[in-house]
């Protein structure tokens, strides 16, 4: 009898560590709140489906022990039961559902203000770019990559010029914008995920693939590579520091257009057809 | 089976079908070759089949011991990144696809289905036999993958490109990842015909009167785990070859214009991604392929030894063909944030949550299979416990997983980690070693030792929810999987150190236990106490053979003839609490079955 006690134990157990775990998640510094809501949720409604049938269950082993002189019930079916259990479950998968879907759809559709940064996973690094002053950001393309062109931007796009480029680990981002994240690989896949903002998305090669998020809290926030890239993955870290207006202002002011990065490299010949190309427009 | 066999067995009770085909003569073996090696009886094959799956688990098992050291003490044993990620990659594959589907279907579905079925053997006795030795060739080319250059592959079990095939991954850039997808390859080939064999079998060679809802879930199990299994796995040796083809000849299936190291590879336009959707349209149905034996074979396990009939039995049949249906239609919940066309997501988060209800039907029959039994607490009995907990657990984790937008914090941390261990690892584990217990007494005679027994179940039980059950709080902080140095992360509220330490320990010590049950196989199956026929009282017909253990042939000079379903237990009316499912109506006229 003690697997009664057994079961007892590992359900009401369980319930006790999920009350005082200390493990929890860190406090939300994005607008994804509804993440973590339906977490909670689900948390309700599978916490009470795995209390009911593991106390049920107890009782059963408890109640109807082998006793040589009982014989058990003979009851092949009971379509009522078996039915009501179905649209019971099914009422609250449906529960589940919905505010997912909603908080889903949220996460896939960008507002339209949002401002956009690009993000570049390589082995073992991250590097970013900004649009520059015309809030575009300029094409790219694997085949331009060099030491020159980290970011493998086309010479020719007008767009390219004044694109800000990090690189570096680290990135700042502005409070209370929403921001679309543009992901880009180069090597491998990769996944920028910084806890704090709940939000991730693989990068891969080939392809641009995105997310969008609104920070909420100033701050510095870590970032881990959450998709397995090779044998760097682990060490794949960085840093992300939420900035009011004025220090983000600075930051970027700090650093390099790809203008001044080609002039820096003695490239003018390339400037003047990017600057007549965008004359042209 | 003639037409309106059925009907006949049915209405006129004591009526037997007619024999369709005059029964075959069997291959007798005469060397000890023929009779030991290249056996053709499936009860032989099965056994090679579980032992040689045992063995390469045994690689996993170790394996992930190194891995836990490596996580809660680093340093204790010298390893290096590479190793750490080989280490990673092996346990998985071995675990999910070398261990548990090989024993499942190759062990247990040939030890078991012609049986219960009431055939002598498998259709195909000599492509069964050639199947398990392909699949220990499989064996063997990826255990030498571990003495090549380079040492085997380091890229996840999930072998994604480009990342597999290219130079920053273990193994990647040498033999390792070739060896690899050529032992897959070679798995696929033997397991199609053994696969062919038990679907075959099911379908055509059962004895007079087993209709199909006569079968037990045992069989409903395995055989629909086959049949997922036959429409899967071609599209993992497809994604194989396409990937080696990548690989060697320089095609681009996979492979887009990538730059490594400064260096630009020759590849171009080829898509990642769909390397994703081949592997998980493989990888989800093999969820089911692990899990829906271990749901048929523990509803038997419940049903013998609550002494009560499984609980909506054709529910159950059904439930198990509607998972296996929709396990086609899920697979991309495993790349939510993969990087595909975000709209998917509502689909399969629809057609994900969908499985749930079949799913939970199941469990509430188990759990009502109970209900009003009369339980005896032996160690098959036990294990199911724990198996029902565990799973209920795990799949209620699985939940948070398929509802897209609740994926999205948690995937690729410490909290998908203890769901497909809860819910793929340890739940078809415990199956497995209950039904271990059930039937050891069928195939040697013996009992396992008891006390041994207890020990090795609590320590299982506990130890195992104790390395999962805490693991889903490390994926809430954010933990992320794969890192071969976990370190304290500046998002987590907490030190990791401690109970990473406590996992580690539960680890080792779950482990050591399984040392203990092997051992208490040994043993028992030389000096175990003798079992006689049918100790559990089962009605089901792999305990209705000649001799015990069966020998060639399995059944007496007729076979039996079935005249009601596997679960007549405790019927109203009868003398003993269960019923044989060969016993004729007229020999238990007293009692008042409801159930053909
Ligand atoms: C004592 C039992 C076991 C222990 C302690 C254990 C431990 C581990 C550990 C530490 C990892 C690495 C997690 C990560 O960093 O992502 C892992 C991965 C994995 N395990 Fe287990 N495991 C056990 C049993 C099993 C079983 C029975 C299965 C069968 C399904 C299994 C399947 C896997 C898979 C598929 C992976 C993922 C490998 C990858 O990331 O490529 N494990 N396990
Ligand atoms: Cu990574
Ligand atoms: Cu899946």
């Amino acid at each position: 009898m003690f697997v009664v006690l057994l079961v007892l134990i590992v359900i009401l157990g369980s319930v006790v560590f999920h009350m005082v775990s200390p493990w929890w998640w860190s406090e939300i510094a994005s607008n994804w709140v509804g993440m973590d809501d339906t977490i909670i949720l689900t948390f309700w409604i599978t916490g009470a489906v795995f209390v009911a049938i593991g106390l049920f269950m107890a009782y059963c082993i408890w109640k109807f022990r082998y006793d040589k002189d009982k014989k058990a019930e003979y009851e092949p079916e009971n379509s009522k039961l078996e039915w009501t259990l179905t649209i019971l479950t099914t009422i609250g998968v449906i529960a589940l559902l919905a505010p997912g879907l909603i908080v889903w759809n949220n996460f896939v559709t960008v507002p339209k203000g949002a401002y956009e940064i690009e993000v570049v996973g390589q082995q073992w690094g991250w590097m970013y770019r900004l649009p520059g002053k015309d809030g575009v950001l300029g094409t790219t393309s694997i085949k331009n990559i060099d030491d020159d062109n980290p970011f493998g931007l086309n010479t020719d796009d007008p767009y390219s010029l004044d694109d800000v480029l990090v690189d570096a680990d680290d990135l700042h981002i502005l409070i209370d914008r929403p921001l679309k994240l543009n992901l880009r690989a180069l090597d491998v896949l990769h996944d920028f995920y910084v806890p704090q903002f709940r939000a991730k998305m693989d990068m891969v090669p080939g392809t641009i693939t995105y997310y969008w998020f609104t920070p909420i809290k100033t701050g510095e926030y870590e970032i881990l590579c959450a998709e397995y890239c090779g044998t760097g993955h682990y060490a794949m870290l960085g840093y992300v520091y939420v900035d009011e207006q004025k220090e983000y202002d600075e930051w970027v002011d700090e650093q390099m257009t790809f203008e001044e990065v080609l002039a820096s490299n003695g490239k003018s010949d390339l400037i003047k057809i990017a600057l007549n190309k965008k004359n042209d427009l | 089976m003639a037409a309106d066999s059925y009907e006949d067995v049915v209405k006129n009770k004591e009526s037997i079908p007619a024999l369709e085909v005059a029964p075959q003569d069997l291959y007798h073996a005469k060397s000890f070759w023929t009779k030991y090696i290249f056996c053709q009886d499936a009860k032989v094959i099965g056994i090679q089949y579980g032992l040689t799956a045992v063995a390469i688990g045994l690689v996993g098992l170790v394996s992930s011991w190194l891995m836990r050291m490596q996580i809660a003490f680093p340093g204790f044993i010298p390893m290096d990144a590479a190793q750490y990620y080989q280490l990673v990659t092996m346990h998985g594959m071995i675990m999910v696809v070398y261990l548990l589907t090989a024993l499942f279907l190759g062990g247990f579905g040939n030890y078991l289905i012609p049986l219960m079925v009431g055939a002598r053997d498998m259709v195909f006795p000599y492509v069964n036999m050639v199947s398990f030795w392909v699949f220990f060739l499989a064996v063997i080319i990826l255990a030498s993958s571990y003495f090549v250059p380079g040492g085997p592959t380091g890229a996840g079990w999930t072998l994604y490109p480009p990342q597999a095939i290219t130079s920053g991954t273990p193994g990647g850039d040498g033999l390792g990842i070739v060896l690899m997808l050529v032992s897959l390859a070679v798995f696929v080939i033997g397991f199609t015909m053994g696969g062919l064999n038990y679907v075959i079998t099911v379908l055509q060679a059962r004895t007079r009167g087993m209709t199909l809802m006569r079968l037990p879930l045992t069989v409903w199990g395995i055989f629909t785990a086959t049949v997922l299994a036959l429409f899967a796995f071609p599209a993992l040796f497809v994604a194989g070859i396409m990937m080696t083809l990548d690989n060697m000849l320089g095609t681009s299936f996979f492979m887009p214009a990538i730059i490594q190291f400064g260096e630009k590879l020759t590849h171009e336009g080829g898509s990642p991604i769909l390397f994703q959707h081949l592997f998980w349209f493989f990888g989800h149905p093999e969820v089911y392929i692990v899990a829906l034996p271990a749901f048929g074979i523990v509803s038997d396990l419940i049903s013998v030894h609550a002494r009560k009939n499984i609980f909506g039995y054709r529910m159950m049949v059904w439930a198990i063909v509607i998972i296996g249906g929709l396990s086609f239609v899920v697979w991309a919940h495993h790349m939510y944030v993969a990087g595909m066309n975000p709209w998917f997501g509502f689909f399969f988060a629809t057609t994900t949550l969908i499985i749930a209800v079949p799913t939970a039907i199941k469990v509430y029959n188990w759990v009502l299979t109970l209900w009003r039994g009369n339980i005896k607490l032996t160690l098959p009995m036990l294990f199911s416990i724990a198996f029902i907990i565990t799973f209920v657990n795990g799949g209620l984790t699985g939940l948070f997983l398929g509802n897209v937008a609740v994926d999205v914090p948690l995937s690729d941390t410490y909290f998908v980690v203890a769901h497909f261990h809860m819910v793929m690892g340890i739940a078809p584990v415990l199956v497995i070693l209950g039904s271990v217990y059930h039937w050891f007494p069928l195939i040697t005679g013996r009992f396992l030792n008891e006390r041994l027994g207890k020990i090795h179940f609590w320590v299982t039980f506990i130890g195992s929810y104790s390395i999962y059950f805490p693991m889903h709080y490390l994926g809430f902080m954010g933990v992320t999987r794969r890192y071969f140095e976990v370190f304290e992360g500046e998002a987590f509220t907490y030190s990791i150190t401690g109970i990473n330490q406590f996992i580690t320990v539960a680890a080792l010590v779950t482990g050591a236990a399984q040392f203990l049950f092997i051992y208490n196989i040994i043993v028992s199956s030389k000096f175990g106490k003798k079992a006689g026929k049918n100790p559990w009282k089962a009605c089901s017909l792999e305990w209705r053979t000649k001799d015990v253990p069966p020998t060639h042939g399995n059944f007496d000079k007729e076979l039996p003839v079935v005249y009601r379903w596997a679960y007549d237990y405790s019927v109203p009316g009868a003398d003993e609490d269960y019923i044989t499912q060969d016993t004729p109506p007229s020999a238990v006229a007293n009692a008042r079955a409801e159930q053909t």
